[in-house]
């Protein structure tokens, strides 16, 4: 490797907040201050040194962009030294993840929620009121800059913004206060207005607090509830808690089966994944157990991007234990020892509920070298995402924690064969995951009893839009589009509701009755994919909700293949012709699009650009939206 | 002498290609197997040297059962099954992919690619005349080699090889995401600031001329560059030891550019930066 780095050197800040991270340097080759006579005479590290570390880089941009803000050229080049990685590959990467800056900027950044479900809610009217308090997106105001951003996973709560401020960690003492700097925050202000943004974008402290998980979930405390049983009724922080509810009694029923006996469990209950492949989990699992070589690796995927998606978040926030507990059972069926929560960048508060209860579980031994004294190793480590859409699929996920720009890879080799690390890997959401408590604690018949022959079980539902209680459903299998709606309260003038997200297909409300099983919705042309059931009255504009959908699949396009880094592009240019256009006016734009869109679903390597104009199709085709 | 290493004996794989029933060694691409049976089909990411990153999506072909197309550059052969080359839907992408790439990037020194659109008729005019380009300005940072990233089709070939491939540099990777992605130096500083070594293992597998000599990059400039008036005369490299084949390529009596030969066994059309660029002597006339 030819290593070379500029001469800009890291400010205290940046050496400080990697040191923390990676340690103290071990000698002048990996950016030590001096180079001592040793030095000079052992070279250290190397290209296999490199490799080892490599997945370090990720957290390391992360430690100085949550430390300064940005990522500057002086603690690029120490990040290289620290970890022998070539200064174009981490420019490389830091440039692929939208919550890094490689320019300077203001300690406090602002992110506006502007996609689906906000825009359906007034985001654009706050962000205009936002630009005349504080200037345009980008302009720094009030030690802050704002900048608008695509879902935020606040769904419930729209128009929401998510604010992140840089700083030293915390002081911890009670009197401490920390010099110079102002410690690191984060504030949630949703529902937003501008002048609570302002508010908080001057002083981030004096947000209001966050209310708890539970108001994400409308029928909390309802006994029919099995996933969200816990969320609101149990303190999510307390270990007892969970304990005393029912926690860790699938955990020792999977000791009592063995690993084989767990996926038998999880393949006669039916249980397939929810993250929008419904692939059959215990599938899944066996060809990960079953693979020779070693060692196996269990990744969560809670990098939930899907415009309209909170479920995952909802999960994590209000009942955390019980995704530690699933992916031990998961991790104990594959024979993994070590788990990866890739948890998305914009969940602050599930990222350091998850830390605590990791922590608690280490402590208690349900983590650890001998997890509840069974003799079997497992531990988990949380990577954080930076703020990129791509990274929910799974072979990006890998790139990403291997410290690779998060491009999906080539399939086949599948991940159950060369996965992370180029090692069998099993890669399950968080909802899914989550439905392993309940088929070892009831068993997989009395699972397989709820929803329908090919749906098992139950299914979370992120409601959002024009409903009078937005939120975390939770229905059986089977359930209509219609009875989650009235539960959820529908408004008066139905327009439209999109199904599945910006990847998914909207229905008409005369489709109502479309029952909400992987099946049905696959019969009825479109898809349940993550869950996403975003409502539109005939206030809005469809062709503007079309553009924001195009507009998100340019922005979070990878870049790695034609079809959909230039597909997306020509999309949006399309729709952006024809936003106040119909008829004939509209067809030759709609034609170009249909062909392009082909190309897309049919060449491009990953789920996105396969998926970049499913709705925008189902707009035209069953929403006549420029007819 | 050149020692060619035997290769152990491979099994057969038998597939349909095109409804005949095809042969191949395992391990063999789709492509491979068109290649052995006479079928063009069009390629831009993939390289001769190089792991094919499938990236620009002009190759693919139809795989029976699959839901999506298949890029024939680095989909193996598996026995049984079906491949079809031709079909509407295969030859629908690699138009739209081409018009893609022709509406938004400078095509015009990419070998084939002209022939290309015009068989597949593809119009990239179609996307208007406000269509998004990648619009940018060649960058001429040294005395050696010009990268005019707005031919750039971003196949990561010249990435590979200054990295894990060959060179194992890694001066160059790829940055920003999207349409925005664009191949860059860290921070985008200049080449002589990088760690490149001037190899030009890049130009030797740049498949769009977004690289390329300077030399070359002047006389097209100057609309004096007349390939076809050109000679080509391989040699043994004389700077040191290994002996590596250069090509020199030569116009008007003066070396405009060199080039190694790709199946080479030991080099494989790698070289360093005397053999590639070390050829001013030869024509130092006084
Ligand atoms: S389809 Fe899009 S996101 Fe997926 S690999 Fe290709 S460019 Fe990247
Ligand atoms: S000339 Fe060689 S070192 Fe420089 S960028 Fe190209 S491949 Fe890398
Ligand atoms: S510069 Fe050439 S080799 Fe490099 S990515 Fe662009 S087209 Fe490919
Ligand atoms: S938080 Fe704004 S659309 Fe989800
Ligand atoms: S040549 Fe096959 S994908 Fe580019």
């Amino acid at each position: 490797m030819d290593l070379r780095y500029t001469d800009a050197v890291p400010s205290d800040a940046e050496r400080e907040a990697v040191d923390a991270l990676l340690g103290s340097p071990p000698s002048g080759w990996e950016g030590g201050t001096e180079r001592t006579d040793e030095d000079l005479r052992w070279a250290r590290g190397g290209a296999a040194a490199a490799k080892d570390r490599r997945d370090q880089l990720l957290p390391a941009l992360h430690t100085v962009n949550d430390r300064v803000g940005w990522i500057s050229e002086g603690a690029l080049n120490y990040i290289c030294r620290r970890l022998t990685v070539a200064p174009a590959e981490a420019y490389g990467v830091a440039t692929f993840y939208a919550m890094f800056s490689v320019r300077p900027r203001p300690a406090k950044v602002l992110h506006v929620c502007t996609d689906l479900a906000c825009a359906a809610r007034g985001s654009a009217a706050v962000s205009a009121d936002l630009t005349d308090r504080l200037g345009p997106p980008g302009t720094p105001a009030e030690g802050a800059v704002w900048q608008e951003s695509p879902c935020l996973g606040l769904c419930e709560r729209a128009p929401a913004a998510l604010l992140l401020q840089a700083g030293p960690e915390a002081p911890s003492g009670p009197d401490g206060t920390a010099a110079g700097d102002a410690p690191r925050h984060c504030a949630v202000v949703a529902p937003a207005t501008a002048p609570a943004l302002v508010a908080a974008a001057r002083s981030p402290r004096d947000a209001p607090a966050e209310p708890s998980a539970a108001v994400a979930v409308p029928q909390a405390g309802d006994p029919a509830l099995v996933l969200l049983r816990r969320v609101g009724t149990v303190d999510p922080e307390s270990l007892d808690d969970y304990r005393a509810t029912g926690g860790y009694s699938a955990l020792r029923r999977a000791f009592a089966l063995g690993p084989a006996g767990v996926i038998r469990e999880v393949l006669d209950a039916g249980l397939v994944g929810r993250g929008g492949a419904a692939f059959p989990t215990g599938r899944k699992w066996q060809a990960t157990a079953q693979q020779a070589d070693g060692p196996h690796y269990l990744v969560c995927n809670a990098d939930e991007s899907e415009p309209g998606t909170f479920k995952d978040r909802v999960l994590m926030e209000g009942d955390p234990y019980a995704l530690i507990e699933a992916m031990t059972i998961a991790g104990y069926a594959i024979g993994a020892q070590q788990g990866y929560i890739y948890l998305r960048g914009e969940y602050p508060r599930a990222y350091e509920r998850l830390s605590r209860a990791l922590t608690g579980a280490r402590t208690r031994g349900l983590l650890g070298p001998d997890v509840l004294g069974q003799g079997y190793a497992f531990d988990i480590e949380i990577r954080r995402g930076a703020g990129a859409y791509i990274c929910g699929e799974e072979t990006a996920i890998f790139n990403s924690i291997e410290g690779q720009r998060g491009e999906p890879r080539s399939k086949p080799p599948f991940p159950v064969e060369k996965g992370l690390f180029g090692k069998p890997t099993a890669v399950n959401n968080v909802e899914t995951l989550v439905n392993v408590l309940p088929i070892l604690e009831h068993g997989a018949a009395a699972y397989a009893a709820t929803g329908t022959e090919t749906s098992t079980g139950t299914k979370l539902f992120c409601v959002s839009g024009q409903v009078a209680r937005p939120g975390v459903y939770e229905l059986p299998f089977g359930a209509n589009l219609r009875e989650l709606l009235d539960l959820a309260g529908p408004p008066e003038r139905l327009r439209a509701v999109l199904l599945g997200g910006a990847a998914g297909g909207f229905v008409r409300p005369d489709e109502l009755d479309v029952p909400l099983t992987f099946e049905g919705t696959r019969a009825a042309g479109t898809t349940l994919g993550s869950g996403v059931v975003l409502v539109l009255d005939d206030s809005v504009e469809l062709p503007r909700v079309l553009l924001r959908i195009a507009e998100f699949f340019r922005d979070e396009s990878c870049g790695q293949c034609v079809p959909c880094r230039v597909g997306t592009v020509r999309q949006e240019e399309a729709l952006h012709r024809i936003v106040d256009r119909t008829g004939a006016a509209a067809d030759e734009d709609i034609a170009l699009m249909r062909e392009v869109g082909q190309a897309m679903r049919d060449a491009s390597i990953c789920g996105l650009g396969q998926t970049a104009w499913n709705a925008v199709e189902s707009a035209i085709d069953r929403l006549g939206v420029y007819k | 002498m050149t020692a060619v290493p035997l290769q152990p004996p491979r099994r057969l794989v038998s597939f349909t290609l095109d409804g005949e029933e095809t042969r191949v060694p395992e391990g063999s691409t789709i492509l491979d197997a068109c290649r052995s049976a006479g079928t063009d089909i069009p390629t831009l990411c993939q390289g001769d040297t190089l792991t094919p990153k499938n990236a620009c999506r002009v190759c693919v072909v139809e795989v029976e059962g699959a839901r999506t197309l298949a890029p024939a550059c680095s989909r193996r052969a598996e026995p049984g099954m079906t491949v079809r080359t031709g079909t509407e839907r295969a030859r629908h992408s690699r138009k739209v992919v081409l018009e893609l790439l022709a509406s938004s990037t400078d095509l015009s020194t990419t070998p084939r690619a002209a022939e290309w659109i015009k068989e597949y008729e593809a119009k990239p005019d179609r996307f208007g005349e406000d269509a998004a380009r990648v619009d940018e300005q060649p960058k001429i940072d040294n005395d050696l080699y010009v990268r005019d990233y707005d031919k750039c089709i971003l196949c990561y070939k010249c990435v590979d090889a200054c990295g894990e491939q060959w060179q194992n540099t890694f001066a160059i990777a790829v940055s920003g995401r999207g349409f925005d992605a664009r191949i860059s130096t860290e921070h985008d500083a200049a080449l002589p600031d990088s760690a490149c070594v001037f190899c030009g293992n890049c130009i030797e597998v740049c498949p769009t001329g977004a690289l390329s000599f300077s030399t070359e990059f002047g006389m097209r400039a100057a609309g004096t560059w007349d390939e076809p008036a050109q000679t080509q005369t391989t040699t043994v490299c004389a700077y040191c030891g290994v002996g590596c084949n250069v090509t020199l390529h030569v116009q008007d009596n003066e070396i405009v550019k060199v080039t190694s030969p790709h199946d080479n066994p030991v080099t494989h059309g790698n070289l360093c930066i005397k053999g590639r660029f070390g050829f001013q002597h030869v024509q130092n006339r006084d």
